[in-house]
């Protein structure tokens, strides 16, 4: 091997000038997209069966607008029940309580293991086997107790928690034990080194599925839509069946859909960013939010898998 | 006067079916710095965690300032403590760990004030007070507000002492706390340990640093194989090993 020490009056380089790589194959893949692109939307702009002005009069007809807000409460509601619900089943997954242990593990088992449409619909039935639902003397009618909304929120938080609790219990396991270990040395008790120590720091690794947990959440929401709970897709049903406008309404969802995943994923990126304190430089900034967009679109945990849960 | 701070009586452990460690007896009286050595594996560690109840003994007795650890005694019968009982009694002993352990989503300022607000339910204000103190103390102050990654190694070390320091502990378990260090880092938190040490603190401490022993270290104990093989003064153990065991780990050291 030879080392030359640098000597003080070496010159710096030139820098380098080189002819590029020419990228051929990229140019003609992207004419090939394009006209791909152009010929798919032409097909869709000059088809005439497609009423185009229907599409714009009903993207902001307030049913559709009202659907759209039910669908974002229950996306919201589901998600944060089946947050808590999730938590406390991770907890009781990793607690040293053999009973609790299995209890959580039975209810993944249940909820995780029957599909989340056939799971609604259960919940939107359940009038035919318990006509009345109470606590001893107190009861009411199943029926006006659990509403299409009420049955639809009871499913997707249900088995949402079943989900979150996977996602917990990972985050929980991936803090080291060492941050326990001091803690409880400093005479903090379980319940507090969980809440304190172990579960903020949880948060790096449980906020960003979490996030397209959301994004899934948002298009299991339409699943709902054979209970007739009147979320985006119900109103969009009912009104091309009505009008004879079936596509253009299906059109007119697709658009809310897509404008809302969108504005979800983009809060993700910004509260993930958020959740990375602590760590070097307050954490690697993790892809863009123009990927992630990209990558919630892609299929895979996309509502067809959300009906198969 | 002389009181006794830790008691082991033929204090067993096992994990499964090992034996780690096999009947220790020592006694740590108030004030004192205690020392212990021993190769790797040889239960030190474990020995240590079983004080602060992060391990519970299988047999035998272990005591901190006259009451049983992780256990009650009434009459002839001992019960298991419950786990409030258990994290009350940890509030008097601090323990440094080899690899910090500080809580990386909190300042180093936050550290410090975590458990006397959360365990001993005082004020932020007063907490703060103290913590800033504490800081001082081990020399950063300045480093209040920094996170640990963005500390050295030394200085998170200085930061988790401040950290046990900040529950007024009787007594202070240190496991190894300059091995995971830089060898330029050592010596501050040596110092700091030092300092401590003058001051009267009663410490344990798990090390390789002989230097430290020889200087610091009312008594010294070899370990090996979870058995306590040679204690007694700095001077005699480690200037005049009897037991061959001893004397061929100071040589494994020393060179
Ligand atoms: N939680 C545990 N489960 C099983 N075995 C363990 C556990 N903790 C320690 N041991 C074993 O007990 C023995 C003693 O470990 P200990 O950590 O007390 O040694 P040590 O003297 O501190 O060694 P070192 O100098 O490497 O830190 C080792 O053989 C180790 O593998
Ligand atoms: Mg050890």
């Amino acid at each position: 091997m030879t080392v030359t020490a640098q000597s003080p009056e070496r010159v710096r380089p030139a820098p380098i000038k080189a002819i590029p790589v020419r990228r051929t194959g990229q140019w003609i893949s992207a004419v090939i997209v394009a006209a791909l692109v152009a010929s798919l939307v032409w097909s869709f702009a000059s088809n005439d069966s497609i009423q185009w002005p229907v599409v714009g009069e009903f993207l902001f007809n307030s049913n559709i607008l009202r659907g759209g807000i039910t669908t974002i409460q229950l996306t919201v509601l589901s998600m944060v029940l089946g947050v808590v619900l999730g938590v406390v089943l991770a907890v009781m997954r990793l607690s040293h309580n053999p009973v609790l242990r299995m209890a959580s593990g039975a209810y993944l088992w249940l909820f995780r293991g029957t599909p989340v449409l056939v799971q609604i619909v259960l919940w939107f039935n359940l009038g035919l086997i318990f006509p009345r639902l109470g606590f001893g003397p107190v009861s009411a009618d199943t029926n006006t107790l659990i509403s299409a909304f009420g049955a639809a929120l009871l499913a997707l938080s249900l088995n949402e928690a079943a989900y979150m609790a996977e996602i917990v219990r990972g985050g929980i396991l991936s803090v080291d034990k060492g941050q326990t270990e001091a803690a409880h040395a400093l005479g903090l008790t379980g319940a507090r080194t969980m809440r304190r120590i172990v579960l903020p720091q949880a948060m790096r690794v449980i906020v960003p599925p979490t996030g397209n947990e959301v994004v899934t959440m948002l298009k299991t929401t339409s699943l709902v839509a054979v209970i007739g709970a009147q979320d985006l897709f119900t109103e969009a049903q009912l009104y091309g069946s009505k009008n004879f406008t079936t596509f253009e309404m299906l059109l007119v969802a697709c658009f809310w859909y897509l404008v809302l995943t969108s504005v979800l994923t983009f809060a993700q990126s910004r509260l993930e960013h958020r959740f990375a304190r602590g760590t070097a430089q307050g954490g690697p900034a993790g892809p863009g939010w123009a990927s992630r967009l990209s990558a919630n679109l892609r299929p895979g945990r996309s509502t067809t898998e959300g009906a198969n849960r | 006067m002389t009181t006794t701070m830790v008691r082991a009586e033929n204090v067993h452990k096992s994990f499964g079916h090992v034996e780690v460690l096999k009947g220790i007896d020592l006694e740590v009286t108030n004030g004192e710095v205690f020392c212990l050595l021993g190769p790797s594996g040889s239960g030190k560690s474990t020995f240590l965690r079983c004080i602060n109840h992060l391990e519970r003994i299988d047999g035998g007795r272990l005591s901190v300032d006259g009451k049983l650890i992780g256990y009650r005694e009434e009459g002839d019968k001992l019960y298991e403590m419950r786990e409030r009982e258990v994290a009350a009694q940890r509030r008097d002993i601090g323990m440094v760990f080899q690899r910090f352990n500080l809580f990386p989503h909190m300042t180093a300022l936050e550290n410090v004030m975590e458990a006397p607000v959360q365990v001993r339910g005082e004020s932020k204000a007063a907490a703060r007070k103290q913590a800033l103190q504490l800081l001082d103390r081990v020399g950063l102050a300045e480093r209040a507000g920094n996170y640990p990654a963005e500390l050295s190694g030394g200085q998170q070390q200085r930061v988790a002492i401040a950290r046990a320091l900040a529950m007024k502990p009787k007594l202070m378990l240190f496991d190894e706390p300059t091995s995971a260090l830089d060898p330029e880092l050592v010596g501050e938190v040596l110092d700091v340990m030092k300092d401590l040490a003058r001051e009267g603190m009663t410490m344990i401490v798990v090390t390789h640093e002989i230097g430290f022993a020889r200087e610091v270290g009312d008594t010294v104990v070899f370990m090996d194989g979870g058995v306590i093989v040679e204690a007694g003064k700095p001077a005699d153990v480690l200037g005049n090993p009897q037991h061959v065991r001893t004397k061929a780990f100071l040589s494994k050291v020393l060179s």
